[in-house]
C-alpha cells in the first residue's frame, strides 16, 4: 500500500530510462515474484514446445526439403543392426532430443522404453547402459496412428479382400499407424462368437501391429444379444456396428436398432452405424439399372448424399430415444457431417469417423472412362462428386464436429472387382487408405493450418483411444502407456502411388497426389518397424487388445443423462363416467396407435384399479417437482381436479 | 360433379358496398357484386339489377373464405363415429369463416380405396353446408391400389393422398413403398401428404411407458417425443427428393419438425407444411392435467409440444412462410369415446377441435402480434391452400370468376372461446377460456349469406364436391423443370477384357449391394452394343453427361476407352 500522491514504485522507471535497458514489470497480478524462478531447474522454454531451443532449426529444415535428413540411431555397443527384434536389449529404446507432441500439449523430452512401454520421459534419464538411442533432432514424436476402421481380409461371396492382416497391418506401419481396429463381419445366420473367434485366429496369425475388433451385427434375434453380451464381458468388445444399408442382407429395421441400441447402452458399448437408406438405394439402384447406366457411375448416382444424410439423422433420432452413444462410420458427404455437427450441438453423444478417401479424394472419378479406375473408387457411402467435400470435412475434423478418422482400408483387384462389370451394384466395395491415413490428414490439416499437431494427434490416435477406451495405454505418450511412437516428419514429401504403396492392389484411389509430412521412424511395442524407409513388420506379433465397456469419455454424459430420464405417471382419480362401447375386432379403426403395440408385447395390458397401483414404479407420488427427461421442457399444468370426468 | 340448384335466384344475388378487398397480394377498395354463387363485378359504382340484397361493409375487410385444408368429420372409428358429423362441422367451420373443408378419406387397410372415397361422398354430399374436397389417404400399397390411385386422380377428382409413417403394423409404410407411392404420384401429378412420426420407435417407446406404470395421456405425448417427428419429417423429405415428388407434411406440432421443413425449403425442396389450429394456439402441457377427460381431450397426433414457446414459434415460421398453409385436423370424440382409452393411453382416440376457431385464432396470434399482414393472413388460411389443390383462382381468391365464398372479417371483435358456446358437439375445447381478437362478421358462402350478426342460416347438404385435378402449377412448375434436368446417362466405355474373379452367387455377406438388385434385372446384354439405349443417343466422349440439379460434378479427367488399362 502506497501512501496518497506516490507514485508505485514500478511506475517510476518507464519510459524515462534509457532504451538498453528492457522494461519489466514485477509485482503485478500475472507476474512471478522477480528472480523467483533464478534458482529453479525448470526451464520453462524447453516445456512450452521447444521455444528457443529448437526455433532455429524449424526454419532451417523448411528451407532445406531437398536434402533428405537422417535420424541418427546409436548403441552404444556399437552393434549396427537396428531392428534385432530378437536381442533382448533391443526392447530397450532410448529417444533423445524429440518434441513430445500428445493431443493437449507438445514438450521436449526424452523417452525411454522398455518391454513395449514406455518407462521414462523426461531429461537427462538415467538409463541402463547399452540401450540403443535415436537422436530425434527435435523433430515431433506423437503417439502411433490408431486406424479405427479397417477390414483387411474381408470375406465377400467367396472372395477377400486383397489385402489380408499380413499385407494390411503393414501398410499401416508404412503410414504411422500403430494400431487397428478391424470389423467382424458375422454373415446372417452365424453367430457372433464364431465369426469373433475366425477373426481373431486370422490376425493373431499374421497381423504385424496390435489390434483390435469391432462386430457387426448383421441380423437381430435373442441369440445374438446373448453373444454381444459375452463379447463385452469375455471377449474385449466393445463397439457393435448396425446397418442401415444393404437391404434384405445386413440391414436392420427402425425398431431393430432401438432394440440394439438399448442393449449396447445397457452393455456399456459403442453403438456404430452404416448409415445409408438401404430401402431407396435399392429403389434407386434397380431405377439406374432399368436406365441401362451399369458402370461404376451408377453406384454414386443411386446413392446419393441426402440418402446418407437422412440415415445420419435417423440413428441420431435413435440414439438420442435410446440414450445411447452413437458412432457413425465413414462419413462421406457434407449434408450426413452437417447433420451430426448439428446433433453435437443439441447435446447429442455422437462421434463422426470421415475416412482417408472421402478427405483426401472425390467421387468425380466414377465418371472415369477406364472402368477399372473408376471400379476402384467404389465404396459406400460413396465419395461426394462435390469436388469441395474433402475440404468441407477437413474443416469440421479441425473444428471437432468430426472426431476421429479411419480408413475403411478394404480394397479389391481389378479382377475381383470385375465381377460387376456388367452391373454396378455387384462392384465388391471398399478403397484403400489405411497406409495414407496419416499423411493426407497431416497434408489437408495442418500445413494448411486448418488444425495444429496436438489435434492432429487427437485426430489421428487419441480421440480414437478415448472412445474405445483404450486411453492412455494407447493414444498417448506417457510413463506407462505402449511404445507405439511415430518420429514425424513435417517436411518430407511423397507421392502416393500404386507402384510404391503396400497394398497389394493395382490402383490406389491417391494416385499422383503429392503429400507433405510422413512419418521418419515408426515404434511398434516397443521395436523400430520403420527406419529410412524400411520397414521390418513381424508376421503374427500384433497383439489383440482387449477393450473394457463404458469408456468414461463416452458414459460419463450417458449415465448422467440416464439418471435423469425417469418418467413419472400423473396421479388421478377413477374415471367414473360413461365410456363407449367398442366393436371388438378394431376394424374401422382411426389414426390411433393401439394396433402397433405389438400383442406380444401387451400381456400387462393395465385392467388395474387406477387408485391403488397405479405409479407403483414411479415412487413418491407428489405432483409438483415431477422429473421429467431433460429434454424435455414443461410446464407445470394448470391446476387440475381430482374427479377425472368433471368438465374444464 | 357440381349438381345443387338452389331454388331461389333472388337471393343468390347480392352487393357487398364500401369493403376493403383482402387478397393473398393487394388490399384495395371496392364493390364486389355477386350472383348465381359468382363473383360478377368488382369495381366502384357497379350496375347491378334492381332489387339487390346490399351489405354495407363499411371500410371493413372482405377476404376470401377460408379453406381448412384438413379435418375429420364424420371418421369412423371403432364402430363409433367422430361427434362432428359433416353437418355439424361445417356449421362450426363457417361459423368460424371457413367457407370449403378438405376431408380425409380413410379407407381400411385391405379395402379399395374407391369404395371408401365412394362412401365419404355420399355422407359429405348429404350433409356437407359448405363446398368440399377430398383427400384420400393410402393406407396400404399394391398394383390395385396403384390403380385405384390412377383412377382417383384421373376420373374422380383427387389430386393429394396422405401416406402413414406411424401407425406400426397398421398404416405404417416402408421407406420402399414410400419411394414408390411417391414416384407413381410424382408421375401422375399428385400431392404426396405424409402423417410423418416413426411408427417404430413409438411402438417401442409406447411398451416401454405402459410397462412403466404410466397409462394416462402424458404418456402419450411421452411416448411420442418431438425428435420422433422431426426424423420421420426429415426422411419423408429425403424420399421425396428422391423422387422428385412435392411432399406436403401435415400436421406440424413441433419446432424441430418445422425447422427441418424451412431448411428444406431453403435448400430448394418442394415441401409445404401444415400447421394446425391446435398447435398455433396451445401446447402440450394439459397432458398432465389432473383432469383426465381434460388431458384426453389434447390426444392427438403427433402430439402438441410440451414446450410453451411452441405456438408462437410455429406462428413465426407461418408467417415467414416456411410454414405454408393451415388445417385444423378437427376431428372430435366426446368424453365417452375417449374413455375408451381410460387404463392405456395408446386406446385414447386421437384428434381434436379446431375448425372453427382456426381463422380468428391466427388473426390473434400473428396479426395482432404483427408477425404478419392481413395479406399474409389471407395466404396462409385459405389462398396457398387454393393452390396446392389446384382450386386457384376459383377458391382463394376474390376475383371477378371465382366462387362467392367471402368473409366480412370484424377485427375489433373480441370474444372468449368455450365449449360451452362453440358449435362442435364436443364437451371440450382445447382453446377454453382464450381471449381471442377478431371474428367473421359475414360470411357469404355459394353467394349466399351465412353468418349475420351472429346468426346462422346454413343449409345441410348444399355443399358441393370440388373436384381438384391434378399438375397444380404451383407444386409442379419446379417439378417438371427439374424432371427435365435429372437424366441420367451412363459413361461410354470400353467392354472389360481382363480377368474376372470368382464368386459364389449365394452372397457371403458383405456390404455389397448384390442381392437386392433382382436376378431377373441383370443385365445379360453387351455393352458395345445396346449398353445406353435408355439414355439418348449415344454421346460422344467430349460430351459432358447432363446430371441432376443440385448434383454438382467436375468433368472426369479424360479417360481412355480400353477399361482395363492402369493408369
Amino acid at each position: 500500500m502506497s501512501t496518497t500522491g506516490e507514485v508505485p514504485a514500478f511506475f517510476k522507471s518507464m519510459g524515462s530510462d534509457s532504451p538498453s535497458r528492457p522494461r519489466q514489470k514485477f509485482c503485478g497480478m500475472f507476474c512471478p515474484v522477480e528472480g523467483s524462478s533464478d534458482s529453479k531447474t525448470l526451464d520453462f522454454d524447453a516445456l512450452s514446445a521447444c521455444r528457443g531451443k529448437s526455433d532455429g532449426r524449424v526454419i532451417d529444415r523448411q528451407t532445406d526439403i531437398s536434402q533428405p535428413r537422417k535420424v541418427e540411431i546409436r548403441e552404444s555397443t556399437g552393434k549396427e543392426a537396428l531392428q534385432n527384434l530378437d536381442d533382448k536389449r533391443s526392447d530397450r529404446l532410448l529417444i533423445k532430443g524429440g518434441k513430445i507432441v500428445n493431443d493437449d500439449q507438445s514438450f521436449c523430452a526424452d523417452i525411454y522404453m522398455e518391454d513395449g512401454v514406455i518407462k521414462q520421459i523426461g531429461e537427462n534419464l538415467i538409463v541402463p547402459g547399452g540401450v540403443k538411442t535415436i537422436d530425434a533432432g527435435g523433430r515431433m514424436l506423437m503417439p502411433g496412428g490408431i486406424d479405427v476402421h479397417t477390414r483387411f481380409q474381408m470375406p465377400d461371396r467367396g472372395m477377400v479382400s486383397a489385402d489380408d492382416f499380413y499385407q494390411g497391418t503393414k501398410a499401416a506401419l508404412g503410414g504411422g499407424t500403430t494400431m487397428i481396429i478391424d470389423h467382424v463381419v458375422p454373415e446372417p445366420g452365424v453367430s457372433l462368437i464364431s465369426a469373433f473367434e475366425q477373426w481373431r485366429e486370422w490376425a493373431d496369425s499374421k497381423s504385424c501391429c496390435d489390434y483390435s475388433l469391432h462386430v457387426d451385427i448383421t441380423e437381430w434375434h435373442k441369440g445374438i444379444q446373448e453373444d454381444m453380451e459375452a463379447l463385452v464381458k469375455d471377449h474385449g468388445v466393445n463397439s457393435f456396428l448396425v446397418y442401415l444399408a444393404y437391404k434384405d442382407v445386413f440391414q436392420l429395421s427402425d425398431a431393430q436398432v432401438y432394440e440394439v441400441f438399448s442393449v449396447i447402452r445397457d452393455l456399456g458399448a459403442i453403438a456404430q452405424v452404416h448409415a445409408e437408406n438401404g430401402d431407396i438405394v435399392a429403389e434407386e439402384q434397380q431405377r439406374i439399372l432399368e436406365q441401362g447406366i451399369t458402370g461404376p457411375e451408377g453406384h454414386v448416382l443411386s446413392r446419393p448424399e441426402e440418402v446418407e444424410a437422412e440415415a445420419v439423422n435417423r440413428s441420431v433420432t435413435v440414439a438420442n430415444q435410446t440414450n445411447c452413444p452413437l458412432y457413425v462410420t465413414k462419413v462421406m458427404s457434407k449434408s450426413a457431417a452437417d447433420v451430426i455437427a448439428q446433433a453435437r450441438k443439441k447435446g447429442t453423444v455422437v462421434y463422426g469417423e470421415p475416412i482417408t478417401a472421402s478427405l483426401g479424394t472425390d467421387g468425380s472419378h466414377y465418371w472415369s472412362k477406364n472402368w477399372a479406375k473408376a471400379a476402384a473408387y467404389v465404396t459406400s457411402p460413396p465419395l461426394s462428386p462435390d469436388p469441395t467435400t474433402p475440404d468441407y470435412l477437413n474443416s469440421l475434423l479441425s473444428c471437432g464436429d468430426l472426431q476421429v478418422t479411419g480408413s475403411a482400408h478394404c480394397p479389391f483387384n481389378t479382377a475381383q472387382r470385375a465381377v460387376g462389370k456388367d452391373d454396378f451394384s455387384l462392384i465388391p466395395e471398399g478403397v484403400n487408405g489405411t497406409e495414407e491415413r496419416m499423411s493426407i490428414i497431416w497434408d489437408k490439416c495442418v500445413v494448411t493450418g486448418k488444425m495444429d499437431e496436438n489435434q492432429f494427434v487427437g485426430v489421428t490416435s487419441t480421440n480414437a483411444a478415448k472412445i474405445f477406451n483404450l486411453y492412455p495405454r494407447k493414444g498417448r505418450i506417457a510413463v506407462g502407456s505402449d511404445a507405439d511412437l511415430v518420429l514425424w516428419d513435417p517436411d518430407v514429401t511423397k507421392i502416393i502411388s500404386a507402384k510404391t504403396h503396400h497394398s497389394t492392389v493395382e490402383y490406389n484411389i491417391f494416385e499422383g497426389t503429392e503429400v507433405r509430412g510422413g512419418p521418419l521412424v515408426v515404434i511398434s511395442q516397443g521395436k523400430i518397424v520403420l527406419e529410412e524407409g524400411n520397414l521390418h513388420a513381424t508376421e503374427g506379433s500384433g497383439r489383440f487388445v482387449a477393450r473394457k465397456p463404458f469408456p468414461d469419455y463416452v458414459y460419463k454424459r450417458i449415465k448422467a443423462r440416464s439418471r435423469l430420464a425417469e418418467l413419472r405417471g400423473v396421479p388421478r382419480g377413477l374415471y367414473d363416467g360413461p365410456v363407449c362401447e367398442v366393436s371388438v375386432t378394431p376394424k374401422t379403426m382411426t389414426p390411433s396407435s393401439s394396433a402397433k403395440t405389438s400383442p406380444a408385447k401387451q400381456p400387462n395390458q393395465p385392467v388395474r384399479n387406477l387408485h391403488q397401483s397405479g405409479f407403483s414404479l414411479s415412487g413418491a407420488q407428489t405432483d409438483d417437482n415431477i422429473p421429467r427427461r431433460n429434454t424435455q421442457r414443461i410446464v407445470a399444468p394448470p391446476g387440475g381436479r381430482a374427479n377425472i370426468t368433471s368438465l374444464g | 360433379d357440381t349438381g345443387h340448384s338452389h331454388p331461389s335466384t333472388l337471393n343468390d344475388r347480392l352487393l357487398i358496398k364500401g369493403g376493403r378487398i383482402v387478397n393473398d397480394d393487394q388490399s384495395f377498395h371496392a364493390d364486389i357484386y355477386l350472383e348465381d354463387g359468382l363473383i360478377k363485378q368488382i369495381g366502384d359504382n357497379l350496375i347491378v339489377p334492381g332489387g339487390v340484397k346490399t351489405v354495407e361493409a363499411n371500410g371493413k375487410m372482405v377476404i376470401p373464405g377460408g379453406i381448412d385444408i384438413h379435418t375429420h368429420f364424420q371418421m369412423p372409428y371403432r364402430g363409433t363415429t367422430t361427434v362432428d358429423d359433416f353437418a355439424q362441422g361445417t356449421k362450426a367451420a363457417l361459423a368460424g369463416g371457413t367457407t370449403m373443408i378438405v376431408d380425409h378419406v380413410i379407407p381400411d387397410p385391405g379395402c379399395s380405396l374407391m369404395e371408401a372415397y365412394d362412401q365419404w361422398r355420399q355422407w359429405a354430399d348429404e350433409k356437407t353446408c359448405c363446398d368440399y374436397s377430398l383427400h384420400v389417404d393410402i393406407t396400404h400399397w399394391n398394383d390395385s391400389v396403384k390403380q385405384e390411385v390412377d383412377s382417383l386422380i384421373k376420373e374422380k377428382g383427387v389430386n393429394s393422398f396422405q401416406v402413414y409413417m406411424a401407425y406400426k403394423d397398421y398404416y405404417q409404410m416402408s421407406n420402399s413403398e414410400l419411394y414408390e407411392v411417391f414416384s407413381f404420384l410424382a408421375e401422375r401429378g399428385g400431392i404426396a401428404e405424409v402423417h410423418a412420426e416413426n411408427g417404430e420407435i413409438i411402438a417401442e417407446e409406447q411398451a416401454r411407458m405402459l410397462q412403466m406404470g404410466i397409462t394416462g395421456p402424458e404418456g402419450h405425448v411421452l411416448s411420442r417425443p418431438e425428435e420422433l417427428e422431426a426424423e420421420a419429417v426429415f426422411r419423408a423429405i429425403t424420399i421425396a427428393s428422391q423422387t422428385n415428388c412435392p411432399l406436403y407434411v401435415t400436421r406440424v406440432m413441433s419446432k424441430s419438425a418445422a425447422d427441418i421443413i424451412s431448411q428444406a425449403r431453403k435448400k430448394g425442396n418442394v415441401v409445404f407444411g401444415e400447421p394446425i389450429t391446435a398447435s398455433l394456439g396451445t401446447d402440450g402441457t394439459h397432458y398432465w392435467s389432473k383432469n383426465w377427460a381434460k388431458a384426453a381431450s389434447f390426444v392427438t397426433s403427433p402430439p402438441l409440444s410440451p414446450d410453451p414457446t411452441t405456438p408462437d414459434y410455429l406462428n413465426t415460421l407461418l408467417s415467414s412462410g416456411d410454414l405454408s398453409v393451415t388445417g385444423s385436423a378437427h376431428c372430435t370424440f366426446s368424453v365417452a369415446q375417449k374413455a375408451i382409452g381410460k387404463d392405456d393411453f395408446t386406446q385414447i382416440p386421437e384428434g381434436l377441435n379446431g375448425v372453427e376457431e382456426r381463422m380468428t385464432l391466427i388473426w390473434d396470434k400473428a396479426v395482432t402480434t404483427g408477425k404478419m399482414d392481413e395479406n399474409m393472413f389471407v395466404a396462409v388460411t385459405s389462398t396457398n391452400a387454393a393452390k396446392i389443390l389446384n382450386l386457384y383462382p376459383r377458391k382463394g381468391r376474390i376475383a371477378v370468376g371465382s366462387d362467392a365464398d367471402l368473409v366480412i372479417w370484424d377485427t375489433d371483435s373480441i370474444r372468449t372461446i368455450t365449449a360451452k358456446t362453440h358449435n362442435s358437439a364436443a364437451e371440450y375445447n382445447v382453446f377454453e377460456g382464450m381471449e381471442l381478437r377478431g371474428a367473421p362478421q359475414v360470411v357469404v358462402c355459394q353467394g349466399k349469406i351465412v353468418l349475420e350478426d351472429g346468426n346462422m342460416h346454413i343449409i345441410s347438404g348444399v355443399g358441393r364436391f370440388i373436384p381438384c385435378s391434378p399438375f397444380p402449377d404451383f407444386a409442379y412448375k419446379r417439378i417438371k423443370a427439374r424432371k427435365q434436368l435429372a437424366v441420367l446417362r451412363a459413361v461410354p466405355r470400353g467392354m472389360y477384357d481382363g480377368p474376372v474373379s470368382e464368386f459364389s452367387l449365394s452372397r457371403g455377406g458383405t456390404p455389397s449391394a448384390s442381392a437386392r438388385t433382382s436376378p431377373t434385372k441383370q443385365p445379360v446384354r453387351n455393352l458395345h452394343q445396346s449398353g445406353f439405349s435408355l439414355a439418348g443417343p449415344p454421346i460422344t466422349p467430349d460430351d459432358i453427361p447432363i446430371r441432376p440439379a443440385g448434383r454438382r460434378i467436375v468433368v472426369p479427367p479424360g479417360g481412355r476407352s480400353n477399361i482395363t488399362s492402369l493408369s
